[in-house]
């Protein structure tokens, strides 16, 4: 390691070797119990660790998953399968009578969970309309224009001069994306949809009610749908472009060629072998959800919640909220520094949408402080 | 925009559920702790105090290792400060930690001025990240936190009371970051004048309203440690790097011949109060406070400085891009004017000069036609002194001619009469 040696009186620069010989076994210090004097080369430098833990119980976590399918998919039981607990948006609204609405609607429903003494604020958005006109053109255009959206109330709120001390996160972390399983290719709504939001969301595409496919069938469909999504350019999550490090991309390529997992939901229980498991029962048999010989839920749970959360959200915090950032922040840049009447300057397309007239200045702008910064960069 | 919200209250509210089985989400925590681990930590300490009262001394005992070379001068000129960044590893956990000394503090005669270096210092790590935070393309989770978490502020054990530069400098950093105060090299005091101190001290840090760091009581499993500390505040502290055999141990202390001060008994000193706030208990919190209060703080000043405003729920909803655009428009204005001005000034110039060029070619004509005027004058004259001349000649000729006529006729008829006579004499 070497040690750096910045003097701002004068200008001396060293190198110099330091490291602090380990430690022996660390004792536990949150609860603030008494140093044992005997142990003299422990300074406790580890303890941030426990106070990161103990902060981030008492703020609990937000995540927001959104998902999107034709109707009839099984989209809000896997919701509730994934995270035990009526979450979707049919459980909270069970008297409404079910119509497919004309255009598609966004529709989102937050729920407090707690799990030995961890607090999420989960919020489950839903899609219903999408892929279910007959004319689906731009079907994807009102989704898109949602997460944009989000982005951009979380980027109004960051660059606010009074902030609020945590900017309340309604970014879409994760979007699952339902494929019917039809055994044979991707479908063309499939792949426009997947290929626009691929690029400001990330994407989880899965093979829904995939108890209608055989083993071999599953197999296959993968595969072309694997092919598709290369041939077409669209990266879902787990993206190559963004493994941190070997071990990293070791982890996630075994995903990626899992992906896209075969799922089934339930929010059903029955018995078997003597255990109440989730399950289907059907004539020849129950399918049992939460065994990987029958579908690959479990993958699907494990890897959006108990391993790649904290990743995915982060993916979506540095780098989709930050491209979108960057592309607003340049835009109202064109927009003020070309003369408005003699040039035709870029429309923004703050939300993926062409305007309808040359943009004035919305009230709800975005800074252009860089540009007197930038100067000095 | 057709995007309804179902269930949800504004603000706080959202439905609890309760969930029927084992999801895994509580393993969040860990996915936040390794990927911290991963990236590393990084803590920046500054140590104001007057030169001698053991502040690198302390950085060793702290953290145990030797940091620096030789101890500074005690003629510097003014007050500078001088950061050094070290990677310190503990376990699995890797820290960048930083620390910053105040070099000649208190030296000085006049000591006027001693606390704005430092305030420079702390207002530029919050500019740099203002800065950053402020680019287009911006690096946040890799960028290098420079600012001050801690602000640790030796107190030189005269057992009586705070120096006015104390006071001073303290009120005016109390706002840019978490001030610690600690008693330094408190083996000169004994235990009743150190309980008298710290009263005093205390008392006169309330009395003039300066805001020492607290440690947080929120939570309630360091909530009472974190109190009881906060009433032993100042931490009067011993630091030392040399080890002496106590029983059949080495143990950090300060050898004297009326006996062995021990670094970390508690009894002795509150170097392990000291360490065990700042390091193992709230090293977190410290950083949080710096972000979520110091900086806010500086970074909203900074930008009303600059003339932005936010949302006035009352009035027309300004924005930032507004605000920058209208002083664009000031700024293009006053360039366009400049631009105008210098542009008459030239136009301007350009006349004067074509004036006086005019003027000049104007004097040069006359003088050209005075001079013509001039030379045909005198060449008519010349020329009727010619004539004159001539016509004289002419007379002249015209006379001679005459004269020779005559004398040829004078001549011949002397010529003739001389024949005569000739020929009379002949004959």
């Amino acid at each position: 390691f070497c040690l750096l040696q910045q003097c701002l009186g004068t200008h001396e620069v060293s190198c110099d070797l330091y490291m602090v010989a380990s430690s022996t076994e660390p004792q536990p210090q949150a609860k603030g119990e008494k140093t044992p004097i005997s142990d003299t080369s422990y300074v406790g430098i580890d303890a941030i660790l426990e106070q990161m833990r103990r902060k981030a119980m008492k703020q609990g976590f937000e995540f927001n998953v959104m998902v999107v399918g034709q109707s009839g998919l099984g989209k809000s039981t896997l919701m509730n399968t994934l995270f035990k607990s009526k979450v979707s948006r049919k459980s909270v609204q069970p008297n409404v009578e079910e119509r497919i609405p004309k255009t598609v609607e966004i529709k989102s429903v937050s729920h407090d969970v707690e799990e030995k003494g961890v607090r999420m604020k989960l919020t489950v958005i839903d899609t219903p309309g999408f892929g279910d006109q007959i004319n689906n053109e731009n079907c994807w255009q009102p989704i898109m224009k949602f997460i944009n959206d989000q982005y951009e109330t979380y980027l109004q709120e960051e660059i606010n001069i009074n902030r609020k001390k945590r900017i309340p996160d309604t970014r879409v972390h994760c979007c699952i994306y339902f494929i019917p399983p039809t055994g044979h290719c991707l479908r063309p709504l499939d792949v426009e949809f997947m290929r626009h939001l691929s690029k400001v969301v990330n994407i989880v595409p899965v093979i829904a009610k995939a108890d209608t496919l055989t083993l071999e069938e599953r197999d296959s469909f993968k595969k072309t749908i694997r092919e598709e999504l290369r041939a077409n350019g669209i990266d879902v999550y787990p993206q190559k472009e963004f493994d941190e490090d070997a071990e990293d991309r070791m982890i996630n390529d075994k995903i990626r060629e899992m992906i896209p997992f075969a799922v089934v939901g339930s929010d059903q229980e029955y018995q078997v072998n003597g255990k109440r498991i989730l399950g289907r029962k059907t004539k020849w048999g129950t399918i049992e959800v939460e065994n990987i010989a029958h579908c690959e839920f479990a993958y699907l749970r494990d890897l959006l919640i108990r391993t790649h959360m904290q990743n995915i959200k982060d993916i979506t915090c540095s780098i989709h909220y930050e491209t979108y950032r960057v592309r607003r922040l340049n835009e109202s840049n064109i927009l003020f520094t070309s003369n408005p009447p003699d040039h035709p300057a870029v429309q923004p397309k703050a939300n993926g949408q062409p305007e309808e007239q040359p943009a004035t200045p919305q009230p709800n702008g975005v800074a252009a402080q860089h540009e007197a910064l930038s100067h000095e960069m | 925009m057709a995007s309804t919200e179902i269930a949800r209250q504004a603000g706080e509210g959202a439905r609890g559920v309760p969930l029927s089985g084992h999801v895994g989400f509580d393993s969040m925590p860990d996915q936040l702790v390794n990927k911290s681990v991963n990236h590393g930590f990084c803590f920046n300490i500054l140590c104001v105090g007057e030169t001698g009262l053991g502040k690198s001394t302390l950085m060793d005992t702290l953290f145990n290792t030797k940091f620096e070379g030789e101890p500074t001068q005690h003629n510097q000129p003014g007050v500078t400060l001088k950061s050094n960044t070290y990677e310190l590893q503990e376990s699995n956990v890797r820290l960048k930690l930083t620390v910053v000394n105040t070099v000649g503090f208190g030296d000085q005669i006049n000591k006027e001025d001693s606390y704005k270096s430092i305030v420079e210092f702390i207002d530029a790590q919050f500019e740099a990240y203002l800065q950053e935070e402020l680019k287009i393309k911006r690096t946040l989770h890799s960028y290098h936190d420079t600012r001050i978490h801690a602000c640790l502020y030796f107190i030189a054990p005269t057992g009586h009371s705070l120096k006015s530069l104390d006071l001073v400098t303290m009120k005016k950093l109390d706002s840019k970051v978490n001030i610690i105060p600690i008693i330094a090299k408190s083996d000169a005091i004994s235990k009743s004048e150190l309980a008298k101190f710290k009263i005093k001290i205390t008392s006169e840090l309330v009395s003039n309203g300066v805001q020492i760091y607290q440690f947080p009581t929120d939570d309630e499993s360091v909530a009472e440690i974190n109190s009881t500390m906060n009433s032993h505040l100042p931490f009067a502290v011993v630091g030392s790097t040399e080890e002496v055999k106590i029983g059949n141990k080495m143990v950090k202390a300060r050898q004297y011949p009326w006996g062995t001060v021990q670094v970390e008994n508690e009894t002795h000193c509150d170097f392990v109060k000291l360490r065990e706030m700042l390091i193992r208990v709230n090293m977190e919190d410290l950083r949080e406070q710096t972000h979520t209060r110091h900086y806010e703080l500086y970074r909203r000043c900074k930008l009303e400085e600059m003339g932005f405003k936010d949302t006035d729920p009352d009035s027309k909803p300004f924005s930032l891009q507004e605000t920058y655009e209208a002083k664009r428009n000031e700024f293009m204005g006053e360039l366009q004017k400049k631009e105008e001005e210098m542009r008459q000034m030239f136009v301007q110039r350009v006349k004067e000069k074509e004036a006086e060029l005019k003027e000049a070619e104007k004097e040069l004509h006359e003088k050209f036609d005075r001079l013509k005027k001039l030379h045909q004058d005198e060449k008519k004259k010349l020329e009727e002194k010619k004539k004159s001349l001539d016509d004289e000649v002419n007379t002249f000729k015209q006379k001679k001619t005459a004269a020779e006529l005559l004398q040829n006729q004078a001549q011949q008829a002397g010529g003739s009469t001389t024949l005569k006579r000739d020929k009379e004499r002949k004959n």
